[in-house]
């Protein structure tokens, strides 16, 4: 009954590759099928958590408390809640997934396995972290394991230079909510970091009004929000395909929730006060994201840059915050997540066996890869929106939530990234799937292996089942939302 | 009747100290004396050490031998500090090729512990003064102990004339103060300082002065590089941490101790001093190739951020301070362990040399990753904690533009020290030749840098013990 | 049996992708098993249709067979079906089509398995949009039926031509119509999507005969900062705008041409047939109940349009060389009626014309359903033998093949309006109605009808009349007669045009009794 279930699933993977860099460089097939074994039991634990986590209840369950530094009030405090508990099962699925895929590095699988599972660690703990320490410190731990992972693994171009980008913007936003953090600590007067008694905090609107922003901004970086979404998308295209995957897919939702952890539920005056100018900029996200996306030529490009544009759905539902917009957010975050783990698997699947993504040079890939196309295809459904997949779910709220703002005006604008994303998801499947196949490809194509198929296939399942049966997932996310909403009313 | 005991961990030293002098002129030259010098240090240290910490006791009298010394809380961890600093150095020491040989290296390193242990303990004008000459002299030499190379020579002298000229100011300095209040004694100097008086400004710029150098602050830190850079290596780790540490318990003593009233109008001097240093140290290390250097830049930055803790004026600011001295002493002595380390396979200290290192050997690689994501301020790592615990301090008192700067300077100092990472995993050495070219660890080496790795790794996840002592500590001197 | 009558019309619109799911399991190489299971499993639903209209009671009023399943809970949309009689026949007209389709590309060569399940995808999309009750799931299914369409004409579209897509890009033509079909039609509907999300954040609920209440309620106040008044005429134009991308109406319909053309030929059927009557299906399920004040105000802008779409569709058919360009400009052509239709009862709501008008209008979306299926069927096999649609190429094929004239007479007829046959009542009684309502328009209507016989009489002369091209006439491209599988797709179209045409009560009571209580 009182198995910690939440601190297995957060150390597990910290476990597993401290074991992983004990073995011995050529022991590869060793490697491998014990990151796979961690990778699935994780999945299996953050599934068990999902399914068992009682939506009707609601509030923060699977507790665990654990004094650490009483002095300042800091506990290893660990829960999850609906919000939350998509989010961990998200982190498992990218996980499995992403083991699966990088079955074939050849070089040194040792420590790309140790340095990926210390950042699955990292994310896990901050989904699961109720104590503002643990957050930060767990938020680091995800965040590191970048740098070497890309500039080891990463495209030899840009690796270096994406590489320090990334990981300088995402320190300078994690050190700026973090002094937002020391700050609110200190003002709130209970001596904890104890995140839940800190959302009965009762901070004065000024100071909400004032440090909100940091925060929320701070986070945010992570997130990808316009004007400091720059590091993502060469953040994304130099990375490794698995390194990729956990990066757009579970990542950025980790700046996102944060902010939404730290920032709005801690601070609801301030976010009430500072909604107009998020939601402007989350517009930005999405038109913007959505056009630049449609002039790249590189294929990776053009998935980096559309994750900008769907971070900006989760930042709006965010930002309008209201009951809609949050439960849109909560499962934009988890759709966006499966859908762009598959286009990166797909991408990396395209690249290491024509060794191009210039999508000019592509073409008539579904004939040898035809499972990757039809992926490719569903996850671009699933990126248009287009109803009957995950996309729509997701969207669908957040723009309901923008009407019930004061700046239902915006609505109108955001549609317009559904019409461009729709197009050059065309092109490109079109381009690059169809076609005649360049003679320089004839006969040298493998069909992609058993594993890629499997990761494939599985989250296929996830994007069209819940584009079929919302249900599945609402429930969580609503129960999270209502206690969201009852801080944001309260204050 | 004078408590003796209190004074235990500095007779021992004298003590181990003469014995290496008496047994040095009985061993041949050779393998066994190598070993039997460095062990004997080794273990005489290790002993003292844990003496120290299972019976060494913050005594109920604080003052003792006229109040010359004290033995309170204070005085009891940065003995441990020291000990441990000199313990890890012996161990280097007795791997390093100039090093090994002589018994005057050995002395020297004990000597200077001794005084820094005297450092912590002064609370009389006199003592202190003669503590720090005991402390440095010993350094001067050490610094400029390889005789045959330029730039040991050169970092000798260096440090020679400015702790020479550095020490008459502040000698002038504690003259001065004599003069004014009439004693030598610390507590007898508080009168002077109630209220702002232009003499005794001035007076406390000139102590200020000589400690700053100690620490190695700006204005005063020049001397750190060129130093640090010629010395031999464990000796520049050595004086980075524990030389630091002495210098940073001497400021505790004054500040909180002596001269608690002026904390305000200080504070503001310290903290302006703090960012510039952190400011200096981070960006002046951007440009350094050779990793001594930019070992030494980033312990001025270091200093700077620990200076935090000083600004903030409180328990908790003093807690932290002491917790990022601790953790800082065990993350720079695990870095200039494994420059030495290397330094020593490549015979080299430039950036260039670690391309590739980890593929000679994983461990050390990691070992690397440790250090410099520990001196970055990354989790799981001490570095962390420290950083978190010494901005939150800072914040409490309300210097929320200075954490600012501070979490900025991180940045910067992120930059840097991921650089490093990407030439040891990334880069690839001349001739990719890294399997034919692997790197030997010494066991005992290895033994220390393990030590130190699980230290880091302890300071930074299951800390509570250690900020504990730190609060207990602090509350205590208030 | 019960099971069966509570959930009949869930299994009429899941039991396509059922069958999806099943063909897509059969291996690649059994072609045979491929097209039989596909052929037989859509005979289910037109089964299980055929049933629902036994069953259907004219004379009761509102819904019937209502079901309603959870779906999206959280934002009030549930799975709510229902028919009535303007429902059923459309319903009708889909599942009587899709096995035809299917018929009709068993010639597909090239990945067969995956064209026909596509197919079948699409039966379920296009049944969902007339079953259901709930607005988002309306939409839901109007978004989802166009990804099969745009695969369909992507993939198998006609092989040869090329287009300009912008900059001096070429796109082969396939590629360019799926491409523009897709986009038009998504950007068209966006307004739909906007006032859809203003709906259901307003009235939590997105159940349609809720809906019709409440909007309609909402008078006099002010929204968003608007007067209600305002806001309505704006949302009004969204949803006619997306809905008149589809029917299509003058001047929206610029994709038709291109998709028509370049699909498949059971593509085109399905498109023509079934996907033009979506838009006129949104008209009157959504627009007229809904904004019934706003219509009336607009319904001679609308009529103007229709009038327009009849003769300028009439016109540019007459002006084509290419056979399948000008039956897909004849649908424009006779779409137009349906919307004259609608404006005109929208403009008279109430009256006796209007019912009329309604009549006229709903019959013709089932009759144009039959006979623009049948044209693109011809103009299939046709291009099938000659792979040549240029009429210039072809004529007096009549004694060649002889069958295929007859049939080819018979539908065209039945496109062009001739007494007896189906198309003459729709048209009938949209211009009886029209006329005292919107009698400009309807006699310029009738000009264009003028026209339709025109350009049906030209492209029957030159394809069946006129010299021979003696390439037809021996060595390899020898034309051969249509085949049983072949007649077999024209029989059941044929036999509905001309019982429609003998006896329209069949299935005009039915609609009639739906359509008198529209208002």
């Amino acid at each position: 009954m009182h198995f910690p279930v939440l601190s297995s699933v957060v150390f597990l993977p910290l476990v597993a590759a401290l074991v992983i860099l004990t073995y011995r460089p050529e022991w590869k097939k060793a490697i491998r099928w014990t990151a796979l074994m961690t990778a699935l039991l994780a999945l299996g634990l953050s599934f068990g958590l999902y399914l068992t986590y009682d939506w009707s209840a609601g509030g923060y369950q699977f507790l665990e408390k654990y004094r650490w530094l009483p002095a300042l009030g800091i506990y290893l405090y660990f829960g999850i809640d609906g919000m939350s508990a998509p989010l961990i099962l998200l982190t498992g699925v990218v996980m499995t997934t992403g083991v699966m895929i990088s079955w074939g590095i050849e070089e040194r699988p040792r420590e790309f396995f140790a340095f990926l599972f210390i950042l699955a660690s990292g994310v896990f703990g901050v989904f699961a972290s109720l104590d503002l320490f643990m957050l930060f410190f767990f938020y680091e731990i995800a965040v590191f394991p970048m740098y070497l992972l890309i500039v080891i693994w990463g495209w030899v171009k840009t690796r270096e230079y994406a590489a320090m980008k990334l990981t300088l913007y995402l320190f300078i936003g994690s050190v700026v909510a973090l002094v937002g953090a020391l700050v609110m600590y200190w003002s709130s007067g209970l001596h904890t970091f104890d995140l839940l008694a800190l959302e009965r905090a009762a901070f004065s609107p000024a100071f909400q009004k004032v440090w909100f922003l940091p925060v929320f901004m701070g986070f945010g970086v992570l997130g990808g929000i316009f004007p400091f979404h720059n590091w993502s998308p060469d953040g994304h295209v130099a990375a490794p395909t698995a390194v990729s995957m956990f990066h757009a897919g579970v990542l950025m939702k980790l700046g996102a929730f944060a902010a939404l952890r730290v920032g709005i539920m801690l601070l609801p005056e301030g976010a009430k006060f500072w909604s107009p100018l998020i939601m402007a900029l989350a517009l930005v996200n999405i038109v913007y994201g959505a056009f630049i996306a449609s002039v790249q030529t590189d294929f990776k490009y053009v998935i980096g840059f559309s994750s900008v544009s769907h971070m900006g759905l989760v930042l709006m539902g965010f930002a309008t915050l209201s009951e809609d917009g949050l439960l849109g957010a909560g499962m934009q975050m988890f759709s966006h997540g499966v859908m762009t783990a598959l286009f990166f698997a797909v991408v990396g699947m395209v690249y290491d066996r024509t060794h191009t993504r210039h999508i000019p040079d592509l073409g008539g890939l579904a004939r040898t890869m035809p499972l990757a196309a039809v992926g490719f295809i569903i996850g671009g459904l699933v990126s248009m929106g287009m109803p009957g997949f995950s996309g729509f779910v997701a969207e669908f709220p957040i723009f309901r939530g923008i009407w019930q703002t004061d700046r239902w005006w915006m609505a109108l604008i955001a549609v317009l990234s559904i019409v461009v994303t729709a197009a050059y998801i065309l092109r490109v499947v079109g381009r690059v799937f169809f076609g005649p196949l360049p003679e320089t490809f004839a006969g040298h194509l493998s069909p992609i292996n058993t594993f890629d198929k499997i990761a494939l296939v599985f989250l296929c399942l996830f994007m069209v089942g819940l584009g079929f049966f919302p249900s599945l997932m609402t429930p969580w996310v609503q129960s999270g939302v209502r206690h969201i909403l009852a801080l944001l009313g309260g204050a | 009747m004078a408590d003796w005991s209190s004074l235990f961990v500095e007779i021992a030293l004298l003590a181990l100290g003469i014995v290496i002098l008496v047994v040095d002129p009985f061993l041949r030259r050779g393998e066994k004396r190598r070993s039997v010098l460095g062990w004997l240090t080794a273990g005489g240290l290790f002993v003292i050490l844990g003496a120290h910490l299972g019976f060494g006791r913050a005594s109920e009298n604080p003052m003792l031998f006229g109040g010359m010394v004290s033995a309170d809380g204070l005085t009891f961890w940065f003995k441990a500090f020291f000990l441990f600093a000199a313990l890890i150095s012996a161990i280097l020491f007795a791997e390093n090729e100039p090093l090994q040989q002589r018994a005057e290296a050995y002395l020297l390193l004990l000597v200077a512990t001794l005084g820094m242990c005297l450092m912590a303990a002064a609370t009389d004008l006199v003592m202190l003064y003669l503590a720090i000459e005991t402390t440095s002299i010993p350094l001067y030499v050490l610094a400029g102990f390889l005789r045959d190379d330029d730039k040991s020579t050169e970092a000798g002298f260096k440090y020679l004339l400015f702790g020479a000229v550095i020490s008459a100011i502040l000698l002038y300095g504690l003259s001065l103060l004599f003069g004014l209040s009439g004693s030598t004694a610390l507590y007898a100097q508080r009168p002077l300082f109630t209220e702002f008086n232009l003499l005794s400004f001035g007076v406390l710029l000139l102590i200020l002065a000589g400690l700053a150098f100690k620490v190695a602050i700006f204005p005063f830190h020049f001397w750190a590089p060129d130093v640090y850079e010629g010395a031999p290596t464990p000796v520049a780790g050595f004086l980075s941490t524990a030389s630091k540490a002495a210098g940073f318990a001497v400021l505790i003593r004054l500040f909180v101790t002596a001269f608690p009233a002026l904390s305000s109008d200080w504070s503001l001097v310290l903290a302006i001093l703090a960012a510039l240093t952190m400011t200096v140290g981070n960006l002046v290390a951007l440009t350094q190739k050779n990793v001594k250097r930019l070992l030494a830049y980033s312990s001025i930055a270091h200093a700077g951020y620990a200076l935090l803790g000083l600004v903030a004026f409180s328990p908790l600011g003093l807690a932290s301070l002491v917790f990022y001295l601790l953790v800082y002493l065990l993350t720079n002595l695990l870095a200039f362990g494994l420059v030495t380390v290397v330094g020593q396979a490549t015979a080299s200290d430039e950036l260039h040399a670690y391309y590739g290192l980890s593929r000679r050997h994983a461990g050390l690689a990691l070992a690397l990753l440790v250090a410099l994501l520990s001196l970055a301020g990354i989790p799981p790592f001490g570095g962390f904690a420290a950083k978190f615990f010494i901005f939150n301090a800072a914040v409490e008192s309300g210097w929320v533009w200075l954490v600012i700067v501070g979490v900025l300077n991180s940045i910067v100092g992120l930059y840097y020290y991921l650089n490093v990472l990407k030439y040891v995993y990334l880069y690839r050495m001349e001739g990719e030749d890294e399997v034919r070219h692997p790197i030997l660890l010494p066991r005992a080496t290895t033994v220390a840098l393990l030590v130190l790795i699980a230290g880091v790794l302890i300071l930074g996840t299951l800390f509570a013990p250690w900020f504990d002592s730190a609060l207990r500590l602090a509350s205590a001197l208030y | 049996m019960d099971f069966l009558n509570t959930h009949l019309l869930s299994l009429i619109l899941f039991s396509p992708v059922l069958a999806a799911g099943i063909v897509l399991l059969i291996p690649k190489a059994k072609v045979s098993a491929i097209r039989w299971t596909a052929l037989l499993s859509s005979l289910v639903p037109l089964a299980l249709t055929v049933y629902l209209w036994t069953r259907f009671r004219p004379e009761q009023a509102g819904f019937q067979f209502e079901a309603r399943y959870l779906w999206y809970a959280a934002i009030h949309s549930s799975l709510h079906l229902g028919v009535d009689g303007l429902s059923l026949s459309m319903v009708l007209l889909t599942t009587l089509l899709t096995p035809l389709a299917l018929l009709a590309s068993f010639s597909i060569r090239t990945n067969l398995k995956a064209c026909l399940a596509l197919f079948l995808f699409l039966e379920t999309g296009l049944l969902g949009v007339f079953l259901t009750l709930d607005l988002l799931i309306f939409f839901v299914f109007w978004e989802v039926g166009l990804v099969p369409m745009y695969f369909l004409i992507n993939q198998w579209g006609s092989e040869k031509g090329e287009r300009r897509l912008w900059k001096g890009t070429m796109l082969p033509a396939r590629t360019y119509a799926s491409l523009k079909f897709m986009i038009y039609t998504m950007a068209a509907s966006l307004g739909l999507l906007l006032a859809i999300q203003l709906l259901g954040v307003l009235f939590q609920d997105y159940d349609l005969p809720v809906l019709y209440q409440r909007w309609n309620a909402l008078r006099d106040t002010s929204l968003l900062g608007l007067p209600v008044e305002t806001v309505k005429r704006v949302a009004f134009w969204a949803f006619v705008i997306a809905f008149a991308v589809k029917v299509p109406i003058w001047p929206f319909h610029t994709w038709l041409p291109d998709a028509h053309t370049e699909a498949p030929t059971g593509g085109s059927m399905l498109l023509a047939g079934v996907l033009l009557k979506l838009g006129a299906y949104g008209f009157l399920r959504l627009v007229l109940p809904l904004y019934p004040a706003e219509a009336a105000h607009y319904a001679s802008t609308l009529g103007l349009l229709a009038t327009l779409a009849i003769i300028f569709g009439a016109f540019a058919a007459y002006g084509q060389k290419d056979f399948k360009r000008l039956v897909a400009y004849s649908s424009v052509n006779h779409m137009g009626f349906v919307v004259l239709g609608i404006a005109a009862a929208a403009r008279a709501a109430g009256t006796l014309d209007a019912t009329i008008a309604l009549n006229g209008a709903t019959l013709q979306m089932f009759n144009h359903g039959l006979s623009a299926a049948g044209m693109f069927f011809l103009v299939g096999v046709l291009y099938e033998r000659t792979h040549t649609r240029n009429l210039d190429d072809l004529g007096g094929l009549f004694p060649l093949a002889p069958r295929y004239g007859g049939l080819l007479i018979l539908t065209a007829m039945a496109s062009l309006g001739l007494p007896g046959l189906g198309g003459f009542v729709s048209e009938f009684l949209v211009v009886r109605g029209a006329w005292p309502v919107l009698t400009g328009y309807t006699a310029a209507a009738m000009l264009g009808l003028l026209f339709t016989g025109a350009y049906i009489l030209k492209a029957i002369k030159q394809v069946l009349h006129g010299p021979l091209n003696p390439r037809w006439a021996q060595g390899e491209q020898r034309l051969t007669d249509m085949q049983q599988r072949e007649v077999l797709v024209m029989v059941p179209l044929l036999a509905l045009t001309l019982a429609t045409g003998l006896w329209p009560a069949w299935i005009l009571n039915l609609i009639n009794a739906t359509v008198m209580r529209l208002f």
